[in-house]
């Protein structure tokens, strides 16, 4: 009997290519849109075409072109409790976290599953550009980088179990996007010159604080700007306007360059000081998922990525009783942010992430 | 796959073959456009004018007074924009918060460019009270729209009270009748109403085709302005085939009225019987006064989206919420309004009944669904 495969359809044109050729693989395929916030409480206009209808109506298009069934279903409720409630938490902490590895490890691939199984899937499938395949010598399902490596997604699904990569499929893992697109194309698909998207997709123009303030309610008191011995250098309009290492945009001016070094919530102050003070030797990690191995028994030698758009540092890993990881890098690095991800590689494969928590100097 | 079990006559019904032959010739070679003078237009507008006086009958107005809409949604809209035409003194509307989307979004538009808008609460039976209704209503109150019967819940509203609380305020009454008409018993006289909206696919009738009630003394302003058909209110060429397909589904359920609703109470009060034994469940709605095919159910700590999905992979139509313009099932307002929380709204499954309903596949439903309601509960 042909496998049944619940692939998530987000409109753009790399799902809908997946659905493609999962199909032409042999699959019973049948698509998914996960609608998961409104326009309103993401704070745009209930005027404004909503993106994501018209998204749902691209996939619900490609569905009906490749003859499979399209289902929506609404996680909105999940979304705002595993994501969004997240993301403002984090920022009230004062950290940067990264909303949409939350929504793969609760709502893209957690619930997701969840209900693919509930409804006699066997697996899942996503257009993320990552492979996985299973190692028969270590009995565990890894998770590799994609081919085309200037799209390669393995950063932001660092968080999936073993479980999860067990059932799921990644179709694009061994094509270019210039591929993609020309499949999409062949294939008349509506949105095959589609562009990507790149935002946070329910801050969708880019402006968290706005967004924390206005939608969210995070109240935001100024406080000063003050250098590292303490003393006041300014006054700042609220921590979430600032991220570790910028340098623009701080409404001062000094002989030299000064950049926000650190934030801290309890005397909400924003720390600024000299680009050299940006690097650190280090950082302790939380919420660690290893993919290659249950537990990290021993240093392990690695690369970390600790940023979206950054290329990997070699670092050693030291476990830590608590679960967690001590990353040393090998040479110092910029701007270790508290929240963001660090994803573990060895090679093209990843051993794993996890949550920054504190930067060493 | 066994035969679908088909439980969503709320949602729309199966076309009624009475329906459909009545409605043969005027697909085929009845074509004629009704305000043509030659002898094809005269025979549709026979057609048309024979449909009227059939549904006329029905709700015991005045052939004059129904007027043929694309549906239940036109009619509403249409209705609640007229209350602005009424008294240049009167700048009032009052819904209750059961309404339909239908009525609410207009109201709310309505609200928007000026008008008063009162919005009156439901008690946890969903049933709006006579009472309230007077608390609201005053000199200024142009026009009071409160449903016949409820479309989430099934609750009946005591409409030949509230228009007469709503007339004594020298109010006008509306009522949204689209899920009641052709499962009660519906007579403007003695409900009192001055204008109702129906629809023919919620009887045995087509989709894309209704009608407004329009008592002869209100002055409502023109729902569609061009060509001047039906009386110069509602221009656009009649859909001549669906709306005498409305009034053969009409007259039909009318017809057999007593003897299905005898019929389908008693199946769906198996189904409530045996749909209560589940824990974690209750009845929502009011339990006596509801419509003969409604049946509608929270259960604790369920999404009521992931049961309509297993229900469909049993072969089983159910609903749940209602579909937002994403195609997601969102909670009801209704159950909102009822005073139930967000969280327990989204565990409701609507069930209503057909006369095409057997004991058999309610039978199915009750052997089935307790084991769906405790594989999603250990998710």
């Amino acid at each position: 009997m042909k496998k049944k495969v619940l692939v998530g359809m987000s409109g753009g044109v790399d799902s809908s290519v997946a659905a493609c050729l999962l199909l032409e693989q042999g699959y019973d395929v049948a698509g998914v849109t996960l609608h998961l916030y409104n326009n309103e409480d993401a704070g745009l206009s209930k005027a404004r075409t909503c993106c994501s209808l018209a998204d749902v109506e691209d996939a619900r298009s490609v569905a009906r072109h490749l003859g499979i069934e399209h289902y929506v279903f609404n996680f909105g409720p999940e979304f705002r409790r595993d994501v969004i409630c997240r993301f403002a938490d984090g920022y009230s902490k004062g950290e940067t976290p990264n909303p949409c590895i939350d929504c793969n490890r609760y709502i893209k691939f957690g619930k997701m599953l969840e209900r693919a199984r509930l409804l006699g899937f066997d697996s899942i499938a996503t257009g993320h550009y990552a492979r996985s395949e299973f190692d028969p010598t270590t009995g565990r399902w890894l998770l590799k980088k994609a081919a085309d490596l200037t799209k390669d997604q393995t950063y932001v699904l660092y968080p999936l179990t073993q479980d999860t990569l067990a059932h799921t499929v990644f179709p694009l893992g061994g094509l270019t996007k210039s591929e993609v697109r020309k499949i999409a194309e062949e294939q008349g698909f509506v949105n095959a010159s589609k562009p990507d998207s790149e935002d946070i997709c329910f801050v969708p123009d880019g402006n968290y604080a706005g967004f924390l303030e206005n939608v969210m309610g995070l109240k935001q008191e100024p406080g000063s700007f003050v250098d590292e011995s303490g003393n006041v250098l300014g006054q700042h309009k609220g921590l979430i306007h600032y991220t570790i290492g910028q340098r623009k945009g701080l409404g001062l001016s000094f002989e030299a360059p000064k950049y926000v070094l650190r934030k801290d919530t309890a005397s909400n102050t924003v720390v600024l000081g000299d680009s050299s003070k940006l690097f650190s030797s280090g950082f302790l990690a939380e919420n660690v998922n290893l993919i290659f191995a249950e537990n990290l028994t021993e240093p392990t030698e690695c690369e970390v990525k600790i940023r979206y758009s950054q290329s990997e540092a070699p670092a050693t890993l030291f476990p830590l009783p608590d679960g967690g990881a001590e990353v040393r890098f090998r040479e110092p690095q910029r701007a270790v942010t508290p929240g963001q991800s660090a994803v573990f590689y060895r090679g093209d494969t990843v051993l794993g992430g996890g949550t920054i928590r504190t930067a060493k100097s | 796959m066994a035969d679908l079990i088909y439980l969503d006559h709320a949602a729309t019904t199966p076309l009624s073959q009475h329906a459909l032959e009545a409605m043969m010739p005027y697909l085929t070679k009845e074509f004629g456009n009704p305000s043509s003078v030659y002898l094809p237009g005269r025979k549709a507008r026979n057609a048309l004018d024979g449909a009227r006086e059939t549904i006329a009958a029905v709700f015991g107005a005045h052939p004059d007074e129904i007027y043929f809409t694309s549906g239940g949604t036109e009619s509403d809209n249409w209705a609640i924009r007229s209350a602005g035409c009424f008294s240049g003194t009167r700048n009032n509307l009052v819904v209750s918060a059961a309404e339909h989307h239908a009525v609410l979004h207009p109201a709310e538009a309505m609200h928007k460019n000026g008008c008063g808008l009162t919005v009156l609460g439901m008690d946890r039976f969903c049933r709006v009270s006579a009472a309230e209704l007077r608390k609201a209503v005053g000199e200024e109150t142009a026009l009071v729209s409160i449903m016949a019967a409820n479309n989430e819940v099934g609750t009946v509203m005591p409409v030949a009270e509230l228009a007469e609380t709503a007339h004594e305020a020298g109010a006008l009454f509306h009522t949204d009748a689209v899920q009641a008409a052709g499962h009660i018993p519906l007579d403007v006289e003695r409900l009192g109403v001055d204008m109702l909206s129906f629809s023919a696919h919620k009887f045995g009738g087509p989709k894309g085709v209704g009608g407004l009630y329009l008592r002869r003394s209100v002055r409502a302003g023109p729902g569609q302005l061009g060509g001047g058909q039906e009386r110069g209110l509602r221009s656009g060429t009649e859909n001549v085939a669906g709306v005498v397909g409305m009034a053969a589904a009409l007259e039909e359920s009318c017809r057999t009225l007593n003897e299905n609703s005898v019929k389908i109470s008693k199946l769906r009060s198996r189904l409530i019987r045996g749909i209560l034994e589940i824990p974690g469940t209750v009845l929502t709605g009011d339990p006596e006064q509801r419509l003969p095919g409604s049946a509608s159910f929270l259960f604790d700590g369920i999404s009521g989206e992931a049961l309509v999905l297993l229900l469909d992979q049993n072969g089983i139509c159910a609903s749940s919420g209602s579909a937002c313009s994403a195609g997601a099932l969102e909670p009801s307002h209704v159950l909102l309004a009822m005073g139930y929380s967000e969280d327990a709204a989204r565990g409701s499954l609507r069930l209503s009944l057909g006369a095409e309903n057997t004991e058999a596949e309610i039978d199915t439903v009750l052997k089935i669904l307790p084991g769906i309601i405790s594989r999603l509960r250990s998710e």
